[in-house]
């Protein structure tokens, strides 16, 4: 099976500093995989260099074309979409206006309509509040909105950025499930970056385990919450 | 009465061409955080633009259309060229390129047009003759035009796809560039709709008080009072700001300061918003969740 995203000696800067070193990792088209490490580990910057919101180096393929170098507009027209840490969402937009953003490179009118309309079904608070401002929106809803508007791209790779990030658990329990609904029913790949390990390794089919910048790890998802180091250090138990 | 009533009429119709002048610093400051100085000279050039045109022969409103088109093309190399390169500087390399393209036009209008005062032709008979007591052809023409312009720029906001990416990449860029939005062409389209916005002004002014190189100065004054008055993240606000502005300077010039100290009821304004209300009459104060 070709890789839908392959990484080789993949380094990101932040200006002068080097925050990945040549960290390699490959996604499979139609699976989850998360991204796991503590603070500081880089997981965020392997996010935004695919997206090539950080000044990158190496090697970096998705669907064989090559994404260093480009500017990130154009990854995304390819059909990568990011949820970024701190959700993105535009605060002063409407709900409604965030969705049709989400669809903004898609030129098929008729059908951004109608994903929009198949938004507010899989999420009814949303469609409550489809005129209200998305900075009124609470937590929980501003990260099913970011989701949704993501989807709206109808991308072929979803980043999602730490999804559980400041929400109740039960909050965090639900978009969890409405994660893996999406990958099992519309097929989107996912890239997870995840400080609550042992969500995101339930929720994965394939982790990385970064350290430092650098891949300390990798394997099917089960294979790794089994890993005596990781229970230790990252699932506490 | 009649004359309290013109005093006030013809502020509103001066206050259309401050809010307008103030929505242009007011596009371009929510798009960058930037004042662009430069939007006053900007204006005049392109209004001497226009007065070429016309004493080539061209009838009015097509030489009108044309120095619009004009006007909002410059804009947007300008921002290309001149802009871009210190897109992520600091604020005071953006204010001295400000300063600078101030200077250039300013100069370059004195240049090629030299600094001769002209008149400029108003497409509502002239000026001065009075439809009403009230108020002249001319001020009820361009306070229509302005507001048609206005309008035009509301609907484009709010209800067209670029409109709304516009909004959003002053807004978030970050998240914009997410969506696929080309931020750095919203900034350019940002800044061609703001000069050719500053272009009606400029020829919408210019039958009042006269063409020459420094025709804006003033105006731009006014308009920065309007744009502050009405929260400088505010369009709307700018626009009533720019209301408020020109009839409280007609007023006070008339009855209470004289027309000499016209242009200090301005800086006033400026000032005393600054320090008693920073955030406008109509700006919000962001709050945002932690």
């Amino acid at each position: 099976m070709s890789k839908l995203l392959e990484a080789r000696k993949l380094c990101a800067y932040y200006g002068p500093t080097q925050v990945l070193f040549d960290i390699d990792f490959s996604l499979e088209p139609g699976q989850i995989t998360a991204i796991l490490g503590a603070n500081g580990a880089g997981k965020t910057t392997t996010l935004r260099a695919i997206c090539q919101m950080v000044r990158t180096s190496g090697n970096l393929e998705f669907s064989g074309q090559q994404l260093v170098g480009k500017a990130t507009e154009n990854v995304v027209r390819m059909g990568v979409a990011h949820v970024p840490d701190g959700r993105g969402t535009f605060t002063s937009l409407s709900v409604d206006d965030n969705l049709k953003l989400g669809a903004y490179v898609r030129g098929d009118r008729a059908e951004v309509a109608r994903d929009i309309e198949r938004t507010y079904e899989r999420f009814p608070r949303l469609a409550e509040r489809r005129n209200q401002q998305a900075g009124t929106l609470s937590g929980g809803e501003q990260q099913m909105l970011a989701i949704s508007r993501a989807l709206m791209l109808r991308p072929k790779l979803l980043l999602l950025d730490e999804p559980s990030f400041g929400l109740a658990p039960l909050i965090v329990a639900e978009i969890f499930r409405i994660m893996r609904k999406i990958n099992e029913e519309d097929g989107v790949s996912m890239l997870v970056v995840e400080q609550n390990a042992s969500l995101a390794l339930d929720l994965a089919h394939h982790a990385y385990l970064l350290e430092t910048g650098r891949v300390a790890l990798s394997g099917p998802a089960e294979d790794i919450k089994r890993d005596e180091s990781v229970r230790r250090a990252y699932l506490g138990y | 009465m009649d004359a309290f009533l013109h005093q006030i009429f013809s502020g509103l119709a001066n206050g259309c061409i401050y809010g307008s002048v103030g929505l242009g610093l007011v596009m371009i400051y929510q798009a960058t955080h930037h004042i662009n100085f430069a939007q006053g000279e900007m204006a005049t050039f392109s209004t001497f633009i226009a007065w070429a045109l016309i004493q080539s022969g061209w009838p009015y409103w097509a030489a009108f259309f044309v120095t619009v088109a004009i006007s909002f093309i410059a804009g947007l190399v300008i921002q290309r060229i001149i802009l871009r390169p210190v897109e992520k500087s600091p604020v005071l390399t953006n204010v001295i390129v400000f300063i600078g393209l101030l200077v250039i036009f300013n100069s370059m209008a004195g240049w090629i047009f030299d600094h001769t005062i002209k008149s400029f032709p108003s497409p509502f008979a002239q000026k001065g003759m009075l439809v009403t007591p009230w108020f002249s052809a001319h001020e009820v023409g361009s306070a229509l035009v302005m507001l048609a312009v206005l309008f035009a720029l509301y609907a484009f906001f709010r209800f067209t796809p670029i409109g709304l990416a516009m909004r959003a990449a002053a807004q978030n860029p970050d998240s914009a560039r997410l969506v696929g939005i080309r931020v750095s062409w919203m900034l350019a389209m940002g800044w061609g709709l703001a000069a050719a916005i500053g272009s009606v002004a400029g020829m919408m002014v210019a039958p009042v008080v006269f063409l020459d190189p420094n025709m804006m100065g003033g105006i731009l004054l006014y308009g920065f009072a309007a744009a502050l008055l009405g929260g400088i993240d505010n369009p709307g606000g700018a626009v009533i700001g720019g209301f408020i502005v020109g009839v409280l300077e007609n007023l006070l010039g008339a009855y209470v300061i004289g027309t000499e100290l016209k242009l200090s009821v301005a800086l006033v304004l400026i000032v005393g918003t600054l320090t008693l209300k920073p955030d406008g009459l109509f700006g919000k104060q962001v709050v945002t969740r932690v």
